[in-house]
Formats: C-alpha cells, sequence, structure tokens
C-alpha cells in the first residue's frame, strides 16, 4: 500500500508521542534514577512533545516566522521557568 | 491569536503553581503521590491519539475525501468523550476520598487546573461535532476546509497543554 507523506508523518509524530509517554508515565516516573533527574528528563521530555505537536499537527513549521518564533519561544520560557523553580525547590 | 492568548494564560497558571510548590514542597509532594499517574498517563494516551485522528482527517479534508474526513472526526470526538469519562471516574473516586478543591493547595491547583482544562476539551469536542455535522451536509466540502482546520488547532492545543500539565502535577516529585 502505498502512504502519503502527509500521513506517514502524522503517524511517525503519533508513535513518538505514545512512546514517550509511556516512558515518561510508567517507566521514568518511580524509576530507579534519582527523582531530580527523572522529574527534570519528563518534563523536558514534555517540551519536546509539545514542540511535536506544534510543528507537526498544528503544522507551525510551514507557518510564518513571527509565530512560530512566538510559539516556539512559550515552550522555552515554560520550560525555563519550570525547570528554575523545580530546582530551586529544598 | 485565540490560541496564543489561552496559551499564555496557562503558562502563567503553570508557573504560579511551580512558584507555590517552592514554598510548599512537602505538603505538594506527599499531595501529588495520591494522585492517579495511570488515570494521566491514559488519557494522554487518549488526547495524542485523538489530535493524530484529527490530523489524518485534515489530511483527508485536503484530497477532497469527504467519508474519510467524517470518520476520522469521529474517531477524534470520541476520544475527546473518553476523555471526559476518564475524568469524571478521577474525580469521583477524588472526591470519594474526601479529597476536594478546598482539601489543600495543591489540590485548589489540581482541581483548578484540570477542571479548566477539562472544560477546554468538552468545548472543543463540542465544536467538533458542529464541524462534523457541517461537514456532512456541506454541498461544497473545500470551503469547510479552513473552518476545519481552525477547528483542529484548537483541539492539538487542547492536546498540548495536557501534555504539560500532567507531568506539572502528577509525575515530577
Amino acid at each position: 500500500v502505498k502512504v502519503a507523506p502527509a500521513i506517514k508523518t502524522a503517524s511517525t509524530v503519533w508513535l513518538l508521542l505514545i512512546g514517550i509517554t509511556c516512558l515518561s508515565t510508567w517507566g521514568l516516573a518511580g524509576g530507579s534514577a534519582g527523582v531530580r533527574v527523572a522529574s527534570t528528563a519528563i518534563l523536558l521530555l514534555a517540551a519536546f512533545k509539545v514542540r511535536l505537536v506544534l510543528m507537526y499537527f498544528m503544522e507551525l513549521r510551514t507557518a510564518p516566522l513571527p509565530w512560530r518564533a512566538l510559539f516556539e519561544g512559550w515552550i522555552l520560557a515554560l520550560t525555563a521557568a519550570l525547570l528554575i523553580c523545580y530546582w530551586r525547590t529544598p | 491569536v485565540f490560541i496564543a492568548a489561552d496559551m499564555a494564560m496557562f503558562g502563567l497558571l503553570f508557573f504560579s503553581f511551580a512558584l507555590d510548590r517552592l514554598k510548599q514542597p512537602a505538603l505538594f509532594e506527599a499531595s501529588r503521590k495520591t494522585l492517579n499517574a495511570t488515570f494521566g498517563g491514559v488519557n494522554t494516551l487518549i488526547l495524542v491519539t485523538s489530535s493524530w485522528f484529527l490530523a489524518l482527517g485534515v489530511e483527508e479534508a485536503r484530497r477532497g475525501n469527504l467519508p474519510q474526513l467524517l470518520r476520522h472526526m469521529a474517531i477524534a470526538i470520541a476520544c475527546g468523550m473518553a476523555f471526559g469519562c476518564s475524568k469524571a471516574i478521577e474525580y469521583t473516586e477524588k472526591l470519594r476520598a474526601g479529597i476536594s478543591i478546598f482539601s489543600n493547595q495543591f489540590y485548589m491547583y489540581y482541581y483548578a487546573l484540570t477542571g479548566i482544562h477539562l472544560l477546554h476539551v468538552a468545548a472543543g469536542t463540542v465544536v467538533l461535532g458542529v464541524l462534523w455535522r457541517r461537514a456532512q451536509t456541506a454541498t461544497a466540502p473545500a470551503s469547510q476546509q479552513k473552518v476545519i482546520e481552525a477547528g483542529a488547532c484548537y483541539w492539538h492545543m487542547v492536546d498540548l497543554l495536557w501534555i504539560v500539565l500532567f507531568p506539572l502535577l502528577y509525575l515530577m516529585g
């Protein structure tokens, strides 16, 4: 069966999202890695998932640059803010 | 523009949660442990699957394949409903355990953030339902293209917000 490239891309992204979600939920959380390292990895993976959804499902990768910059900035600012708060927690 | 404003609002709420967690880490951590990560994880799987079907649907619409668009949209809508059901079960479980929005600051965030998000899911499901009906009766499917893309974008945003909300509330210890 010949599959259109757009459908192939969307499906690859979906598989990645599913895989990372399972890894974070049932692997990293409560896993053998240190809590802080695991939590940081979970947050960074979530940021990566958000970027996948923005770029491929919301098709931001073909959007005008200012829009793209705005949303990429959102991920970056939010991830940085959350990580700083997390690491400063005693 | 609406999507950007909504994301900015959620961004501030997430940040505010992180700031308050900074003040009472022990309370937040103890409360977090009472949440059931499996519910959150399954809900994530439901939403990303929903987004995937909708993305495929939009692709079908571009090729003018109306029956395939309707089929994919219907599955995406069903996923939205499944998310709602799962949340209802989760809330019932929490309330039965005597945990409400007033229990402590962590649960205040838990109910407020997941509640506002659930409203978005409900609104998105209704919007997709309306678009589905309109696409069904459309004489010129091409005219529906832009509206469906806008609806899909909103739906993907709802998915994306949950992707951040879930680890923040349920997973990060």
